[in-house]
């Protein structure tokens, strides 16, 4: 049961930007231009990983299973991606880049400070640039920032074995990408 | 020096906010909606969490400015290293307390927040949206933090330059703009 009164309609992030509209839409608008924005060097799939793969390491269930489907949805014919680098990133056959990126991106999960000189020399020698890197440290820090609101409040989130459900959520983020709920009053 | 080129030489989070105006845009309308308004708690009083969670964070450009804006707000020089030092002794009162206890604990991970914490702050008068707003704060900071800190951007190491910038920001609010970032210029 969530720790404040939200929606009992509404999900996890959706119940929460429903209960406080004047900040969901601000962070909404985050979600999409970072996730979904034309700047990015990196796919739509390639940055719903770096999301899914940050939230799993913070073992937010919501944000996790939503964006590992949204991932898989937009992986296409190679969604099996997604599961074999969040069960196992350094076996797992994803390119080079992708892979440097990713660790980067844990390392912002667990102490930003961490993130050494050396670690993105290895992403830009396979190829990563600057836009690449900020925009891999900037979705790590800001599923860092998701991850906490929705498990910090107990929001309401369905099993992680309700496959059908998160790939509807999966496929609504791959489409249509991310609109704010209506307000709850 | 920044693990990136960010093209300009501003301090903290100006610097990727600069490189990247249209992440920056939704990311200081959140700052403003979040931080700079005095429904239920009030300016300083969040700009003390989102401080202590950027020290719990070790983050000096974030626990700097934002110390800096709620002493700035609650008019009192030490109140921010008060609850950096020791928060059961601070000079805080009892509801603000229970939340930045809260804050303490979503800086962990959102899970490490208890019911008994919960029940603690409503007892001492916190309501609802006291409550999320103590966790989105916490948890924006363990992003704003994570962001400045990741890409390595440099910090002032004098505290007057935080001061000026404190008041700039209690004047004028968190504002985006395309060549100055974060904090408008001075």
């Amino acid at each position: 049961m969530p720790h404040i009164e939200l929606s009992p309609e509404l999900p996890g992030i959706r119940s929460l930007a429903a209960y406080r509209p004047d900040t969901g839409k601000p962070l909404y608008e985050l979600a999409q231009v970072l996730l979904r924005g034309g700047d990015s060097p990196l796919s739509e799939a390639e940055r719903e990983l770096i999301a899914a793969y940050v939230s799993y390491l913070n073992q937010c269930t919501f944000c996790y299973s939503s964006h590992a489907a949204a991932a898989r949805f937009l992986f296409k014919q190679d969604a099996e991606l997604v599961d074999l680098a969040l069960n196992d990133l350094e076996n797992a056959p994803l390119s080079d880049k992708l892979k440097a990126l990713l660790r980067i991106a844990a390392k912002v999960q667990q102490d930003a400070r961490s993130v050494s000189p050396e670690e993105v020399e290895t992403a830009r020698s396979f190829g990563a640039n600057d836009r690449d890197i900020h925009d891999t440290v900037l979705i790590a820090a800001t599923f860092c920032m998701f991850n906490r609101y929705v498990d910090g409040l107990a929001t309401n989130t369905p099993a992680a074995n309700e496959l059908g459900i998160w790939a509807t959520m999966g496929e609504r983020m791959g489409t249509i990408g991310y609109v704010p709920p209506s307000p709850t009053k | 020096m920044a693990h990136i080129d960010l093209g300009n030489d501003f301090p903290g989070i100006r610097g990727p906010m600069a490189f990247s105006p249209k992440t920056a845009q939704p990311m200081n309308d959140f700052a403003n909606a979040l931080l700079a308004t005095d429904e239920g708690l009030s300016k300083g009083e969040r700009e003390l969490i989102g401080a202590y969670v950027s020290s719990l964070n070790d983050c000096h450009f974030c626990q700097s400015i934002h110390g800096a804006v709620a002493n700035h707000y609650l008019g009192d020089e030490s109140t921010f290293e008060a609850v950096k030092c020791d928060l059961p002794t601070a000079p805080v009162s009892e509801k603000m307390r229970a939340l930045l206890s809260i804050a303490a604990s979503v800086q962990k991970g959102g899970k490490q927040v208890t019911i008994e914490q919960i029940e603690t702050a409503r007892k001492e008068g916190a309501t609802d949206r006291d409550i999320h707003d103590a966790v989105l704060i916490a948890a924006a900071f363990c992003m704003f933090n994570r962001y400045v800190d990741g890409l390595a951007t440099w910090a002032p190491a004098d505290p007057d330059f935080y001061r000026h910038r404190a008041q700039k920001v209690a004047e004028l609010g968190y504002r985006s703009e395309p060549e100055s970032g974060y904090f408008p210029p001075q």
